[in-house]
């Protein structure tokens, strides 16, 4: 049945696989050269490795990264829920289309411009109220959280669109209160949206380079940072190691991600073969 | 029962209907709802009495949903109000009211399994938990739902879940329940079935329904009265004898089950009766009151109403028209016949059944020429 078209579809498949992947696979190779110079075989070695978990610097950008990440993720699921909640069900209000608008607009800024304001805002505020006297931690934190809630709210509007008002308005007539209503559907009803929120946060915030570029301070290195300077000075053998074990993270990641829809869609075909052996 | 024809307003003296003096259980008073410019519900006034089962009839975008939302709080009326045993319910949120609803698509909680579900409007009254438990228990067994308590309604057929709807909404033994096409979602035979369950159900609780729908033979069936809507408005309010035998206007009669409707003036006075003119010839028309004269009316006859036959009826009074067969539909327990008189006009006829036919071969076949003829009684007038 493929004979007929498959050479061409086989053909596209591969060059698809090796145009995504050999990069990728290049650079896990290199990172294992003994060589100290990057485009030449040396052999075989985990070094590079070993001269990676010896060095402070590195940890010091993974552990920033990863709190600025996760603090950033937690303050945008959070606000950017309310900001969703807003825009879907509190109806019409005042100011609600230039809401709409601002909460978007981080998703169209170029990076650069949303990098560069956010930097004359915290200088500015500093010479006005005397905070953040250091631009570093704080100051990554609150611009990674500006765009990251755009994202977020973005997610949660789509997502109570969908699952509609009306069980919210079937609780409500049950009887429970707005306050009840809110924690006992629309929040669970909520949860996989901000869950995917949360992750896409974290995400974001991980991997932002020109942002922080822009509204870091001296000695605030994240790991983006990290492995842009240290390119900057040519390539190096540990920054290949470094970026391998990123790789394995990210895929074992993505591989609990997929087990774990796949377990929910299996849940799903049961349900429904379970509700179709009722008779009426 | 005597001389029931002269006063078809006797039809819906039901049990539950609107009778003596007791006061009704919902009043909607001169209720308005516009949405920006476009009126979804206009002006209607209605009256509703304990243990009705009352059906809101109409087709799509006709209100009915609007007003049933309004009677249990989720929209505001923009004027008019809304009476519940005698308490303006102006500005009372929907989880005060003494209403329950049952959605159109159930609205059931998916993340809580059916115990937890109907048990759901007992928590936020905050009853004693073994209270809680005994209702749910008792409303499952109403519903023959005993032993899926634990079940998700993913977990569920489609009749099943429409069963947990009920229950959850029941539990809370509102003062009414509102239904939205409860019937909607099902399959035909299991509709049919489920009908009768509802009414079972209603009897037995004793609880008063408020149903929209828009299917007529589901409203017919279920409702002691029936309200047809259209465009925002009440049309008629009535038993559904009353609706199907007494229509008050073309849209009407057309709306709930179908007519032959043809145009018609009075030209004479009869002792029980009118002679009327039409483009089909002059008819009597009898028991049926025509108030308003020199203008022209609408007479409209069912098509069951129509007996089929091959030689005239030479009886006194009769009304005869001559025409021939032009189209068949053969439903098995009826045929409808599509007759083509004379003055090109064609009338709807429906015969049942009633012998089967001998050599395979039906008594009126295409393009035999027939006698059809109505009783003097049958026929409906209409000033719009």
């Amino acid at each position: 049945m493929l004979q007929g078209r498959s050479k061409f579809l086989t053909f596209m498949l591969f060059a698809g696989f090796i145009f995504l992947y050999v990069p990728m696979i290049l650079l896990i190779i290199y990172s294992f050269n003994y060589s100290k110079l990057v485009p030449v075989w040396g052999g075989w070695s985990t070094r590079w490795y070993k001269e990676l978990f010896e060095s402070p610097e590195v940890w010091e950008a993974v552990s920033l990264s990863l709190q600025i990440a996760f603090i950033n993720a937690t303050f945008a699921t959070v606000l950017g829920t309310l900001a969703g909640l807003a825009m879907v069900r509190f109806g019409r209000f005042r100011g609600r289309t230039i809401f709409g608008g601002m909460l978007v607009a981080p998703l169209v800024m170029p990076e650069v411009i949303t990098g560069l304001s956010l930097l004359v805002f915290f200088i500015s505020l500093k010479e006005l109220i005397g905070w953040p006297a250091e631009r570093g931690f704080t100051t990554i934190t609150i611009a990674h959280i500006t765009f990251s809630l755009a994202y977020v709210a973005v997610i949660i509007q789509a997502r109570l669109t969908g699952i509609g008002e009306t069980l919210e308005e079937a609780a409500s007539d049950l009887g429970a209160k707005p306050f009840k209503v809110m924690k006992a559907i629309t929040l669970p009803r909520l949860a996989p949206g901000m869950l995917s929120g949360w992750l896409l946060a974290f995400t974001l915030s991980l991997d932002d380079l020109v942002i922080a570029s822009f509204v870091t301070g001296p000695g605030a290195n994240t790991l983006p940072i990290l492995i842009f300077s240290r390119i900057r000075l040519g390539l190096r053998p540990d920054i290949n190691a470094l970026a391998t074990i990123i790789i394995i993270f990210v895929a074992v990641l993505v591989s609990l991600a997929a087990y774990l829809m796949f377990r929910q869609q299996k849940r799903e075909i049961m349900d429904h073969k379970m509700a179709q052996s009722i008779k009426s | 029962m005597v001389d029931q024809e002269d006063h078809p307003e006797d039809y819906g003296k039901i049990e539950g209907g609107p009778s003596g003096d007791r006061q009704p259980l919902l009043r909607i008073q001169n209720v308005t709802k516009a949405f920006d410019e476009f009126v979804a519900v206009d002006n209607v006034e209605l009256d509703i009495y304990e243990g009705e089962l009352f059906c809101l009839l109409g087709g799509s975008g006709c209100g009915k949903t609007t007003l049933l939302r309004m009677l249990a709080g989720f929209e505001t009326p923009t004027s008019g109000k809304i009476l519940i045993d005698g308490k303006d319910m102006s500005g009372v949120p929907p989880y005060e009211r003494p209403t329950n609803m049952m959605f159109q698509n159930y609205a059931l909680f998916p993340h809580m399994n059916v115990a937890k579900n109907i048990a759901f409007g007992l928590e936020q009254d905050g009853l004693p938990r073994s209270e809680i438990k005994e209702r749910t228990n008792d409303i499952l067994r109403l519903v023959e739902l005993q032993g899926y308590e634990n079940r998700r309604p993913q977990q569920l057929s489609g009749g099943q879940r429409q069963r947990v709807a009920l229950a959850r909404a029941l539990v809370k033994e509102p003062k009414i329940l509102l239904l939205d096409e409860p019937l909607g979602a099902l399959d035909k035979k299991l509709r049919e079935q489920t009908q009768f369950e509802l009414m079972n159900i209603q009897d037995k609780v004793g609880v008063t329904f408020v149903v929209v729908t828009h299917d007529q033979e589901e409203a017919m069936i279920l409702s002691t009265r029936i309200s047809v809507m259209d465009r925002g408005r009440l049309v008629q309010t009535g038993s559904p004898t009353e609706i199907y035998e007494f229509p008050k206007s073309r849209m009407v009669a057309n709306f709930i089950g179908s007519a032959n409707i043809f145009e018609g003036s009075v030209i004479g006075e009869l002792e029980h009766g009118f002679k009327i003119e039409t483009i089909i010839g002059e008819f009597t028309l009898k028991n049926t009151p025509i108030t308003i004269r020199n203008k022209a009316i609408f007479i409209g006859i069912r098509p069951e109403k129509i007996f089929l036959s091959k030689e005239p009826d030479l009886a006194p009074g009769s009304n005869n028209a001559e025409g021939t067969i032009y189209d068949i539909g053969y439903l098995g327990n009826t045929s409808r016949y599509k007759i083509r008189l004379e003055q090109d006009l064609i009338i709807d006829v429906t015969a049942p059944n009633q012998t089967r036919p001998q050599n395979k071969t039906h008594e009126f076949m295409w393009d035999d020429k027939v006698y059809i003829n109505w009783e003097p009684s049958s026929a409906m007038v209409f000033y719009e």
